[in-house]
């Protein structure tokens, strides 16, 4: 078969029956949870600091979860519907738009404080969606243009991708760097078939962190799980703020309301059926 | 879901429209209200980014009114936790969100705006 990006707009292609087998599939979402560990830890955050970032092509927020879990307050953004939909039934804490990331952005100058991307850029590679839609070069310029102004200076933002050909990789790092980032390409486990992973880790200004250059990839042929078990120790190791509380209940919600109207402040929207839903086990 | 926090951040990226396009104004709005940890010092960093009036504003049209008008010199506690409330706790669900300079409507529906353009819209 061949790549997904090559046989359906994203949006039908991730229709309802594959975005839920997409999401429970727990082989993909080892390898995406492995990535988004390597992700964050080529963004290079400052340790200790709570950090805003961006999840381009969250999908069904697979990454979402770690991000929740690592204590990041984040947005996502998808063109997919049922793939958000998945991600609104598992109750994830970022917030979710429906976009064409190829459509650009209009988050205000320095809105976050990074962004990863896990296995979207070659969506941007071939034009084809439903919506309205211009040449991948186009799309792609809008694109970094508009995230590289997203982001604050200093930051980064890292892409996990499939390129096909170095005359992809070329026409996506020449546009980001026209779009004013520094960075480059960083391959994981370049000799081995299954494990080699390429990130396209960009700079927005120095990037951050003591050096400025581009980090190394990793060696060697390792076991895909304990690469894994390894990531996520590394980066969880981190004393991030952390882990959300349990949230309240739907009495709790509803009191909390009821005492708004009772101080007399106008316009307390009416209860919703989503009001304080209970939070769903992960898959 | 829209939270403030989010809302505070995001302007009109319809094409052509870069001047007077945030923030978006929202109308007929549904919240949900969800707890969130407190956590100051991510309130505190978030400060520099934030359009205060604009926020102030967005937290009426959802029925906040607990910050002050102006941006206070200091940042007590209670107050950061208000802002904290008010950037983190208040989920838009359904709903609009409108340029105030083109007039483009974004819907929210289900938790979820939808940002895609039409073709003549895009830059
Ligand atoms: C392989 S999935 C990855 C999802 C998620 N990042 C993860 O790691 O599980 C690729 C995602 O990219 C999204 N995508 C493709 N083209 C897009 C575009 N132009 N704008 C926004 N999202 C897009 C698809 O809808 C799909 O959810
Ligand atoms: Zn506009």
């Amino acid at each position: 078969m061949s790549r997904p990006e090559l046989q359906a707009p994203p949006e039908i292609y991730y229709g309802d029956t594959e975005a839920k087998k997409y999401t429970k599939n727990t082989r993909n979402q080892q390898i995406q949870a492995d990535m988004t560990y390597r992700a964050l830890e080529l963004l290079n955050l400052p340790p200790d600091e709570p950090a805003f970032l961006l999840d381009i092509g969250c999908g069904s927020g697979l990454s979402g979860e770690i991000l929740d879990e690592e204590g990041y307050i984040w947005a996502g953004m998808d063109i997919a519907p049922s793939m958000l939909e998945v991600a609104l039934e598992r109750e994830l804490e970022g917030d979710l738009f429906l976009q064409d990331i190829g459509q650009g952005f209009g988050f205000r100058p320095g809105s976050f404080d990074g962004a990863i991307s896990i296995s979207v850029l070659q969506w941007l590679l071939n034009a084809e969606t439903s919506h309205p839609t211009s040449s991948p070069p186009h799309r792609l310029t809008r694109f970094f243009t508009t995230l590289h102004s997203a982001l604050r200076n200093p930051s980064r933002a890292v892409f996990q991708f499939y390129p096909t050909s170095d005359d992809q990789i070329q026409l996506i790092t020449s546009i980001a760097q026209k779009a004013g980032f520094g960075g480059g390409i960083v391959v994981d486990y370049p000799n081995s078939k299954k494990a080699k992973k390429v990130f396209l880790c960009l700079f927005v200004g120095g990037g951050g962190g003591a050096q400025q250059r581009v980090p190394e990839g990793l060696e060697g042929e390792e076991d895909e799980h304990a690469r894994f078990e390894r990531r996520r120790q590394k980066v969880s190791g981190k004393d991030r703020s952390g882990k959300r509380k349990s949230v309240k209940d739907r009495d709790w919600i509803l009191k909390k309301k009821e005492l708004y109207r009772q101080r007399g402040k106008e316009g307390v929207p009416r209860d919703s059926k989503f009001t304080g839903r209970k939070r769903k086990a992960t898959f | 879901m829209v939270r403030l926090i989010t809302h505070n951040l995001l302007a009109c990226h319809v094409k052509g429209c870069t001047t007077n396009n945030f923030p978006l104004t929202f109308q007929d709005v549904q919240i949900e209200l969800q707890e969130a940890e407190f956590n100051p010092e991510f309130v505190r960093n978030l400060l520099s980014r934030l359009d205060w009036a604009a926020l102030v504003d967005a937290a009426k049209q959802v029925g906040d009114t607990s910050l002050p008008p102006e941006e206070p010199e200091m940042m007590d506690d209670d107050l950061l936790k208000k802002l904290h409330h008010v950037l983190l706790e208040i989920h838009v669900i359904e709903g609009a969100m409108t340029c105030p300079n083109c007039k483009h409507v974004y819907p929210i529906s289900n938790g979820i705006p939808n940002m895609l353009l039409a073709e003549h819209e895009i830059g």
